[in-house]
C-alpha cells in the first residue's frame, strides 16, 4: 500500500471527527471508524507509520491510530 | 397502442382530491355499481361489466370528451352526455345501449371510418386498434360517404424518430398522445395544428420528431388508440402473442415492464400499467433501447488466455471455469489468503449479487468484495445509517406528489430518472414549490410549465457549507421544529449541533464566499424549505461524489431533521441511485464490512447465524475496498480478482491507475455480455447473461424489490446466477440452487428486513418494499414513521473542509461531470441500440466567457488537461455552465473522462471525488481515435433494434 494516501484517507478521517469537541470521543471515533472500515493490512501499515512518523499524520489520527495498536483495542 | 392485456377502465381511477374517501353508488344498465367520489360515469361502467365504447378515453389519461362515442342517457336528464367527462352521482340511473345511443355511435364511427380503411387486415396494429374494435362494437359495417372526397390518405409518414413511426393517414386526431406527452411526460412536445379537416396532430413546430422536443419516452405510442404511432418493431415483425412482466435494466427507478414476445422473440417493451414505480411509463431507454441484448457483440461463449497480450481462445465452460479456480487456488497458496477478491454491478440481480458476497466470504475465506455503489451512493449508506438507522431512502417514489416544497440538489432527474421526473413535474406543475442547487442549469431550472422558485448556482464541491448555511437559518430565525426533535431527535447530539450550526463560519453570508451563491438567496430558499410543510430533498451523485459526500448526506439529514420533515408522506431524504440495482446490491451484503442487511462482519452472533447456514468460518476482519484493492494490487499483495458486470477499467477514477493494478494481476475474471475495457487486462472471461435472459429481483431507489423474469433464453447458455455458483463449485465450495428463488429464500432466512420476502409474495403483490418481516408484512412505503430505526434521530457535525482538488494558474477551471438522457453510464448497453442517434459523442460545456479567454469556438476540439491526465472533446459553447466551470458525460470511452478524474475520495467511504477536477482547457489539434458520428449511429445497432 502506498503510505502516503494511507496517510492521507487517514487524515480526512481525521478532519471529519476533529470537529467533535469533545477531544476524546473525536480520538476514539477515529479509531472506531479505521477498525470499521479499514482492512488489517491497511491498518498495520498506519500503525507502524504512526509510530515512526514526522508530522505527516495529524496529531489527532497519530493518537488514534497509535491506539489501535493497543492490544485491547486490536481485536 | 395498449399492452398486450391490458384492460382500459377509460378514466383514472379516484384515490383524493375533493370528497377524498366518499362512496356513491348508482345503477348502469340496472346494475348497482359502487365507486369513489369523482370517478367517470365511464369507469364506473367498465367495473360494472358494462364497457362504454371510447377512442379519446384511456385511463392513463384525464378525460377529454371529444370522440363522441362515449354517450349515455342518464334518467331524468336531456341529452346525450359524454360518459367519460360525467362524474358518477349517487342515485344515478344510466343506461349505455338504447337505438338512439347506437344510431348516434355508428354515426360517429361512420365519420372516423370515412377518413381510415376499415379493412382490418390494413391495420398495421393488427388486432389491437381500438378504431377497429370500436366500429364493431357499434356494428358498423359500412361508411356511406362515397370514396373519392377529402382524406388524410395521402399524407407523408414520419419515420425519423429510430423507434417509432407517426403516419398522419392513420390518426384520428384524438389528441391521445398531445395529452400523454404534456400531462404523463410533461414534455408539451406535440400539438394538434389546424382547424377542422386540417386538424393535424405534429410534433414541435411542425417538425420531424426526431428535430423537435420530443424526449422518445413512448407516451404517445403507448396511448395511440390506432396504428399511427407504431413502433417499428411491431411494424418489422408483427403483433406480439404474450407477455412477459419484468423490471428494466436501467437506472434505479426501476420500472415494470411487459416484454412482448412473438414466439421467443422479443417485439417490444411496454411499461406496465399496474408497475408501482412507474405506473404505465417509460423513458427512451427502458421502452425503445433494449437492442443490445441481442446485439452482435454479445459474448456467446467463454474465453481465456495465459496472458493479457494473448489472443482470446474460445473454450467450453467447464474448461474456463477449471482454469478459472485453479489459478484462484494458484494465486492463494502463492500470496495468501486476502489476495484474492470480487466486485459486482448493481447491474446484477439481488441474488447474482448475493452469491458473489458469499463466494468471496465463504470459498475465497476474506471479505474482500465490494460492489460499484462504492463509486456512486456509499456516502449515502454511511450518513443515512448514521443518521437514521439505515441506509435507505425514506419514501416511495409517489411521496413526491404529497410534497409542498421539493429541494433538488446535485441530480438530473429529467435526464438520469427521467420516469420519476414526470411524476415530480406533475407534482411542480400542480404547485409545488422548487429549489434546484446545482452547479449547472439543469433543465428543472426552466422547463415548460416548471420553474424554480431558487436556482443555487453554487461551485462544485461546497454542498456542505450550503447545507450548513441553510441550516444555519433555519436555527437562527426561529424556523426549527421544536417538537419533532425534542420528540424525535437524541437531545445531547442535537445540542452540540445546534451550537455548531449558529456559529458565525456558517452563516449565509460566510457561504456566499465559498459557494458563490448570494446569502439572500440561501436565506430564501432556507425559509421556503422550513415552511413547507411538506418539504423533499432529492439528490444523487453531485452529493455523493465528493470528498465531503458521507458529510453532505449527513448535512441533508440534519436538514430534514430540524424541520422535522421526516416520517410521513411528502417529505424525506431521497436519494435517487444511478443504476437498476444500487439499493440491493447494498443491501445483500456487497460491502466488504458488512453482511446483509447492513450488519458489521465483526459482530460475533451475526456471523455465527451466517456461519451455520454456509458451513464455514467467516473472517470478522472488514475486507478490501475497491480503490483499496488496486493499491493492494500495486504492492504485489492483491493478485486475482472476479468481477461480474462491472467496468472498472471505464468507470473508475484515474484509469491509469486502474490499469496498472489489473495489470498487475496473475488472474483477472471477467463477466458480462461484452468484451468491455475491463477485460482487455482479463485472462478469463466468462458470457453473461443480460436482464432479458435471467429471473431474480432488482431493489429501486424507493427500496422496492421488483422481479425480473427469464424474457428468453440466455445467449451463452447459463443465467449469471448459475455461473457464479459453476465456480464456486469448481473452487470446491458447493453452491447447488435450483432456482434464484431459492438465493432469496436464503436471504431472506438471513436477513430481518427480508424476512417477508419471497418470490410467492412477490408474485401476488407484484412488487415489496423493504423493511419486509411480521411488522410489515407487505413492505413498508415510508420509513422512520413512529421512531428512527436507530431510535433517536442523530444529529451529526458537518464542518465544510474545502476539498484538497483546487484550481491554480496551470489549471483554473474545475470540470464537473453528469448524464445524459438517451445514455447511460459508460454508455456499455445505449451505444449499442438507436439511442446514439442523440449522443453519439461527449462534448464539453464551456461557458462562452471562458471559451472567448481561450479561442475555442462551438464545435471546436479542446484538450482537458488535468493533474491526472489530458483528454480531447470537442466544445459547446453555452451558458448552463458558470464560468469558472466545465461539464462533460462519460458515455463514451473514446472521451476518456476518467483518465482526468483524480484519486480524491470521500473520507468516510472512498468514493470517488468524480465532481470536482481541476482542469485546463485549450483547443488542439489532437483526435482521440473514435468513429464520426454518423458512423458510430450506423454501427450501434446493425440489427435495427
Amino acid at each position: 500500500m502506498e503510505i502516503h494516501h494511507l496517510v492521507k484517507m487517514a487524515n480526512e478521517i481525521g478532519g471529519y471527527f476533529a470537529a467533535m469537541p469533545d477531544h476524546e470521543e473525536a480520538v476514539s471515533s477515529i479509531a472506531q471508524h479505521l477498525r470499521n472500515f479499514w482492512e488489517p493490512r491497511m491498518r498495520r501499515e498506519l500503525i507502524a507509520y504512526a509510530r515512526h512518523d514526522e508530522g505527516n499524520l495529524k496529531p489527532i489520527v497519530r493518537e488514534a491510530v497509535l491506539r489501535l495498536a493497543a492490544p485491547a483495542a486490536n481485536s | 397502442m395498449l399492452a398486450i392485456d391490458d384492460h382500459d377502465l377509460g378514466t383514472p381511477e379516484r384515490k383524493s382530491g375533493a370528497n377524498c374517501g366518499a362512496l356513491v353508488t348508482l345503477e348502469i344498465d340496472g346494475r348497482s355499481v359502487t365507486v369513489a367520489a369523482g370517478t367517470s360515469v365511464m369507469r364506473a361502467a367498465a367495473l360494472a361489466g358494462a364497457a362504454i365504447p371510447k377512442l379519446c378515453a384511456t385511463d392513463s389519461l384525464e378525460p377529454f370528451g371529444s370522440c363522441r362515442l362515449c354517450l349515455i342517457e342518464i334518467d331524468g336528464r336531456k341529452g346525450f352526455p359524454a360518459s367519460c367527462t360525467t362524474p358518477a352521482e349517487a342515485g344515478m340511473k344510466i343506461r349505455t345501449q338504447s337505438e338512439p345511443l347506437g344510431r348516434l355511435r355508428r354515426n360517429v364511427m361512420e365519420l372516423y371510418m370515412s377518413d381510415h380503411p376499415l379493412d382490418p387486415f390494413q391495420c398495421k396494429a393488427g388486432g389491437r386498434c381500438e378504431l377497429h374494435e370500436m366500429a364493431n362494437v357499434v356494428g358498423l359495417t359500412q361508411v356511406r360517404y362515397a370514396a373519392g372526397g377529402r382524406t388524410h390518405s395521402d399524407l407523408p409518414a414520419d419515420a425519423s424518430n429510430p423507434y417509432f413511426t407517426f403516419d398522419p393517414a392513420r390518426c384520428i386526431v384524438c389528441s391521445r398522445c398531445v395529452r400523454a406527452c404534456d400531462d404523463v411526460q410533461g414534455t408539451f412536445a406535440l400539438t394538434i395544428e389546424g382547424r377542422g379537416f386540417d386538424s393535424q396532430m405534429t410534433a414541435g413546430q411542425h417538425e420531424r420528431y426526431i428535430d423537435s422536443e420530443c424526449v422518445s419516452c413512448g407516451a404517445c405510442v403507448q396511448a395511440c388508440p390506432t396504428d399511427a404511432l407504431m413502433e417499428k418493431t411491431v411494424l418489422a415483425s408483427g403483433r406480439a402473442d404474450r407477455a412477459v412482466v419484468t423490471t428494466c435494466g436501467y437506472c434505479g427507478v426501476g420500472c415494470s415492464f411487459k416484454a412482448e414476445l412473438r414466439g421467443d422473440e422479443v417485439v417490444r417493451m411496454v411499461p406496465n400499467k399496474d408497475g408501482l414505480p412507474n405506473h404505465g411509463h417509460s423513458c427512451v431507454k427502458g421502452r425503445f433501447a433494449w437492442g443490445y441484448a441481442i446485439h452482435p457483440d454479445r459474448v456467446r461463449r467463454p474465453m481465456m488466455r495465459k496472458t493479457i497480450s494473448d489472443p482470446w481462445r474460445e473454450v467450453g465452460w467447464d474448461e474456463a471455469l477449471g482454469y478459472a479456480a485453479s489459478e484462484l487456488k494458484r494465486v492463494q497458496a502463492k500470496y495468501g489468503r486476502g489476495a484474492l477478491g470480487g466486485i459486482t454491478s448493481s447491474r446484477c440481480t439481488n441474488e447474482e449479487a448475493y452469491l458473489v458476497q458469499k463466494l468471496v466470504r465463504a470459498a475465497f475465506g476474506n471479505n474482500n468484495v465490494d460492489t460499484c455503489a462504492r463509486v456512486c451512493h456509499s456516502p449515502t449508506g454511511y450518513g443515512l445509517k448514521t443518521a437514521f438507522g439505515t441506509p435507505a431512502g425514506t419514501q416511495d417514489f409517489d411521496s413526491v406528489i404529497e410534497a409542498d416544497v421539493i429541494l433538488v440538489i446535485g441530480a438530473n432527474p429529467t435526464e438520469g430518472h427521467p420516469v420519476f421526473a414526470s411524476i415530480m413535474k406533475r407534482r411542480l406543475r400542480n404547485g409545488a414549490r422548487l429549489i434546484v442547487a446545482d452547479p449547472r442549469a439543469i433543465e428543472l431550472v426552466r422547463m415548460p410549465h416548471v420553474a424554480a422558485d431558487y436556482f443555487l448556482q453554487l461551485t462544485p464541491g461546497t454542498n456542505v457549507a450550503l447545507f450548513n448555511a441553510l441550516a444555519h437559518v433555519i436555527v437562527t430565525e426561529g424556523l426549527a421544529d421544536e417538537k419533532f426533535i425534542a420528540e424525535r431527535c437524541d437531545p445531547r447530539e442535537f445540542g452540540i449541533w445546534r451550537k455548531f450550526i449558529v456559529e458565525p463560519r456558517n452563516s449565509p453570508e460566510a457561504a456566499e464566499q465559498v459557494t458563490g451563491v448570494a446569502a439572500d438567496k440561501i436565506r430564501g430558499a432556507a425559509r421556503l424549505y422550513a415552511r413547507g410543510p411538506n418539504s423533499a430533498i432529492y439528490y444523487g451523485l453531485g452529493v455523493t461524489e465528493h470528498s465531503q459526500g458521507s458529510t453532505a448526506v449527513l448535512a441533508m439529514a440534519n436538514l430534514a431533521m430540524v424541520t422535522g420533515n421526516l416520517g410521513r408522506p411528502g417529505v424525506g431524504v431521497n436519494p435517487l441511485r444511478g443504476q437498476n440495482n444500487v439499493q440491493g446490491s447494498n443491501d445483500v451484503g456487497s460491502f466488504p464490512h458488512e453482511l446483509t442487511g447492513y450488519r458489521h462482519v465483526s459482530d460475533p452472533v451475526l456471523r455465527a447465524e451466517f456461519e451455520h447456514e454456509w458451513g464455514v468460518t467467516i473472517d470478522p476482519e472488514p475486507g478490501l475496498r475497491i480503490p483499496n484493492m488496486f493499491d493492494a494490487a500495486l504492492d504485489g499483495s492483491f493478485m486475482g480478482i472476479y468481477i461480474e458486470g462491472e467496468d472498472i477499467a471505464q468507470s473508475d477514477p484515474n484509469s491509469q491507475h486502474v490499469a496498472a493494478a489489473l495489470g498487475a494481476m496473475e488472474i483477472v475474471i471477467v463477466h458480462d455480455i461484452f468484451l468491455n475495457e475491463t477485460a482487455k487486462y482479463a485472462h478469463v472471461f466468462l458470457p453473461g447473461s443480460s436482464f432479458l435472459e435471467k429471473n431474480g429481483t432488482f431493489t429501486n431507489a424507493e427500496r422496492r424489490i421488483s422481479p425480473v423474469r427469464k424474457v428468453m433464453a440466455p445467449l451463452a447458455g447459463k443465467e449469471d446466477w448459475e455461473v457464479t455458483c459453476a465456480l464456486s463449485n469448481a473452487l470446491g465450495y458447493p453452491m447447488n440452487y435450483a432456482h434464484p428463488s431459492e438465493i432469496m429464500d436464503e436471504i431472506a432466512r438471513l436477513t430481518p428486513t427480508f424476512a417477508g420476502v419471497s418470490y410467492a409474495k412477490l408474485d401476488r403483490l407484484g412488487s415489496i418494499q423493504w423493511p419486509c418481516n411480521d411488522a410489515a408484512p407487505d413492505g413498508t412505503a415510508v420509513m422512520h414513521t413512529g421512531q428512527f430505526v436507530r431510535g433517536k434521530g442523530r444529529f451529526m457535525l458537518s464542518e465544510y473542509v474545502a476539498t484538497d482538488e483546487r484550481t491554480s494558474a496551470r489549471y483554473p477551471l474545475i470540470l464537473t461531470t453528469g448524464r445524459i438522457l438517451s445514455q447511460y453510464n459508460v454508455g456499455t448497453q445505449t451505444r449499442r441500440t438507436r439511442n446514439v442517434v442523440w449522443h453519439a459523442e461527449d462534448r464539453l460545456e464551456i461557458h462562452p466567457h471562458d471559451a472567448e479567454q481561450r479561442g475555442v469556438r462551438d464545435g471546436d476540439w479542446v484538450e482537458v488537461a488535468s493533474r491526472a491526465g489530458a483528454i480531447a472533446l470537442r466544445a459547446t459553447i453555452t451558458e448552463r455552465v458558470a464560468p469558472g466551470v466545465v461539464y462533460t458525460t462519460f458515455h463514451y470511452p473514446e472521451s476518456g473522462a476518467n483518465v482526468v478524474t483524480t484519486e480524491n475520495s470521500d473520507w468516510a467511504t472512498n468514493c470517488p471525488e468524480y465532481k470536482v477536477t481541476a482542469v485546463q482547457v485549450m483547443p488542439t489539434a489532437r483526435r482521440p481515435e473514435r468513429l464520426p458520428p454518423d458512423r458510430v449511429i450506423a454501427a450501434a445497432n446493425p440489427g435495427g433494434r
